[in-house]
């Protein structure tokens, strides 16, 4: 039993979502059995993220069928992780969701797809198998297409149509990619591949198949060129669905790019150079996008974009210091970005608006939040010894050695740049003086609510706060796990030996 | 025969292509169809043709003797047919549920999630 | 489309689509055919009836709102990959197979249970999808 616990959290899911289907149209029930099942979810992913540390990396043949012929399931110490995160982040928005989505939604299935979403999210970290990847891309955009659009407002429909179409074009360059590996290859196992591609004579056309890669998972992570979509659609469905999506679907997709190009596309330096543009010009756009945006949760949209370069810039530069600031960065967004998102929709919450001209006096009002919010805003900024800080030390030195000075110049201006926005939207939001804003007629106020239900909206975001609070005073537990994964990820050897000896 | 299926597979993503780039929003999941199908026929290709030999062993032996037919593109093919087709329904929903509530087809009358509020 | 030609025949079809459904379903492990397909066929033999006889008449035979076959094909199909984990202690999906085959069925295994789930899983998806678009429309 013990050694297939990588597969539990999985299971988890779908046995979560097909329970929450028969529970169709209860919604007290639904609100119970996702909050309870998350914490069951989040007991196995810190079991398998203690087992995979203490045991090495732990593998599981689908259907006995022995690698690389079956679908293997991987987990290694990044794949732990993120499944960990992302059980956690899943947890705190089950319980955010179920005071924040309306019951009509909940009805529609709202908690069902949820897991769905949490469903491919971890399968996507666990799977090693290329196509197999591709399906759990699929899983993650469908439910989040119906998460996206669930209420059916205009401004949803019309994000939603944005949003739709430029993953779907995603996936299938992501087809197209794999279509072209497989015909150089016959595999489509990743340790597999990892083997043969650098085997291969036609340099062009793996050049060709990784450039198909990098556009595929790069409209997913929303870096540089390629990120139109998300300030247009990320706005739109209510915040519950905006800190998950928020939180975790653009970082799948810097997970893919970091599984691929540190295991099967490897030492190209035209590859690494343009790595390294995009992920400069994403810090630059990004944080220039933030400043200029009115919309709490527009800034926050850029935020993310300006962040995702953070870990393409560790992810171009290759050294074991550079990934390990890539992976540390990478934990502490997905817990500071899901924690953001749920903040604008308690903002929006108690005063009935996110535009930032629109919003004041929070801080006079609600003291306790306000100083509550500000600990995830400074952690985003990276206030030492605040989570946001470590990595950019990594990124830095890793920018110094390999004598990158450009990136240097341009962490440092996009973490300048946040620390404007969170300046400006901590005196907009909280230290200005409140204006007077007229009474919205059938808005549920924050104070109007039922004291369980600020609890179920407050709780999530202070778990959140304690985790990122740890991950900053804790560092140096982070620092270790994130050099091992990134030790790991640069002798991927004993992932492959782990993947293609492990015949049970 | 492969260099037939080349030219048909260049031609749906041009098309696919061409059709995602009008103004229209039907055109624009026409356009995503076509480039689909497109990516399939092209796992096919790649997945080398084989005439005639499936990959299946003989009663008496215990290995394929002779070139077989890869059975996993068609797999692959089959498994992506069926998510787009999931994709497409909801596309088809969407497309319709966006041209009530917004009342035009025209993709560059869908501006308000870009604009400031 | 209500002609008195397809709505005889439509209950005649009605019964013969749904069986054959069930062969296509039964013979696919080694031949063309299995749960997808299988599905596939028994929908459309729901979809004729409703053309023939309307809408109405079709969720009145079918007594069930489709939209619960899914968690149901689902839930199925599920526990046809989680009887390995949990009885055999093998991995996630394996097939296992009962010794002896049943006379007309054939060697019963996991994976027929797998596939009886899938067929139930896309018939439910798709009169949903057609329910959901003919009564907007």
């Amino acid at each position: 039993m013990m050694q297939q616990l990588l597969i539990y959290p999985l299971l988890l899911q779908l046995f979560l979502s097909i329970v929450l289907m028969f529970a169709w149209g209860k919604v007290n029930l639904q609100r119970i059995i996702s909050i309870v099942g998350s914490i069951v979810g989040l007991v196995f992913s810190g079991m398998l993220l203690y087992q995979v540390l203490t045991q090495g990396t732990q593998t599981m043949q689908a259907g006995n069928w022995a690698a690389p012929f079956g679908i293997t399931f991987v987990a290694d110490a990044f794949a732990a992780t993120l499944v960990l995160l992302t059980s956690l982040a899943g947890l705190a928005v089950s319980c955010y969701s179920s005071a924040s989505i309306i019951p009509a939604r909940i009805r529609f299935g709202y908690f069902s797809i949820f897991h769905f979403l949490v469903l491919g999210l971890i399968g996507a970290f666990l799977t090693g198998d290329i196509f197999n990847l591709y399906v759990w891309f699929e899983i993650i955009i469908i439910s989040s297409f119906v998460l996206i659009t669930l209420g059916g407002e205009k401004a949803q429909i019309e994000g939603a149509v944005k949003y739709f179409t430029l993953n779907f074009l995603a996936s299938i360059i992501f087809l197209t990619a794999i279509a072209v590996l497989y015909g150089l290859t016959g595999s489509l196992n990743m340790a597999d591949l990892a083997v043969l591609v650098p085997k291969l004579e036609n340099k062009t056309l793996v050049d060709v198949a990784a450039i198909l890669f990098l556009i595929g998972f790069g409209i997913k992570s929303a870096v540089f060129p390629l990120y139109f979509w998300l300030p247009a659609s990320y706005h739109t469905p209510p915040s519950a669905v905006q800190a998950i999506f928020g939180g975790l679907l653009t970082k799948v997709g810097v997970y893919a790019l970091i599984r691929i190009f540190s295991l099967v596309f490897l030492g190209d330096s035209f590859l690494q150079e343009t790595l390294i543009v995009i992920a400069v010009l994403t810090l630059f756009s990004g944080g220039i996008g933030a400043l200029v945006q009115k919309n709490l949760r527009k800034v926050f949209s850029y935020l993310i974009i300006c962040h995702i370069g953070f870990m393409i810039v560790g992810l171009a530069m290759f050294t074991e210091v550079a990934l390990a600031g890539a992976v540390f960065y990478l934990i502490h967004d997905i817990v500071i970005k899901t924690n953001l998102f749920m903040i604008s929709g308690l903002i929006y919450r108690i005063k009935g608006t996110v535009q930032l001209d629109k919003l004041g006096g929070l801080y006079d009002k609600y003291p306790k939040l306000s100083l509550l919010m500000l600990i995830p805003l400074l952690s985003l900024v990276g206030i030492p010894p605040l989570s946001g800080f470590w990595p950019k030390i990594s990124l830095f030195l890793a920018a110094y050695d390999t004598q990158n000075y450009l990136v240097v110049g341009m962490v440092v201006f996009a973490s300048l740049l946040t620390l404007i926005v969170v300046a400006k939207l901590w005196a907009e939001a909280f230290w200005k003086k409140d204006a007077e804003l007229p009474e919205r007629s059938h808005f549920l106020y924050f104070d109007k609510l039922w004291i369980s239900r600020r609890i179920q909206f407050i709780a999530p975001i202070v778990l959140l706060t304690l985790v990122s609070l740890y991950i900053g005073f804790g560092a140096e537990h982070i620092q270790q796990l994130s050099t091992r994964i990134a030790d790991e990820l640069i002798n991927h050897k004993q992932y492959i030996d782990a993947v293609m000896t492990n015949r049970n | 025969m492969e260099f037939l299926l080349a030219i048909i597979t260049g031609l749906l993503y041009a098309a696919g292509l061409y059709m995602m780039m009008r103004r229209s929003l039907v055109k624009l999941i026409l356009g995503l169809i076509i480039i689909g199908n497109g990516a399939n026929l092209l796992i096919f290709l790649l997945g080398r043709i084989t005439k005639g030999s499936p990959p299946i062993i003989g009663e008496h032996e215990k290995l394929l003797s002779d070139i077989y037919a890869d059975p996993v593109p068609q797999a692959l093919i089959l498994t992506a047919i069926v998510i787009s087709f999931g994709l497409q329904s909801f596309a088809i929903i969407l497309v319709k549920r966006a041209y009530k509530v917004v009342k035009t087809d025209d993709l560059d009358k869908m501006k308000a999630t870009d604009e400031e509020v | 489309m209500k002609t008195i030609i397809l709505r005889t025949a439509s209950n005649y079809l009605l019964p013969i689509l749904l069986l054959f459904s069930i062969f296509i379903l039964l013979r696919g492990h080694y031949l063309p055919g299995g749960g997808f397909v299988g599905g596939l066929i028994a929908s459309i033999a729901f979809v004729l009836h409703a053309f023939a006889n309307g809408l109405k008449d079709t969720k009145k035979l079918l007594k069930i709102h489709p939209g619960f076959l899914m968690p149901l094909g689902l839930a199925i199909a599920f526990l046809s990959g989680l009887l390995p984990v949990l009885g055999f202690g093998e991995p996630f999906m394996t097939g296992l197979w009962l010794e002896y085959p049943i006379p007309v069925i054939g060697a019963i295994g996991t994976a027929l249970f797998f596939d009886i789930g899938v067929y139930i899983v896309v018939q439910g998806v798709v009169l949903t999808i057609i329910i959901t678009i003919s009564e907007s429309a």
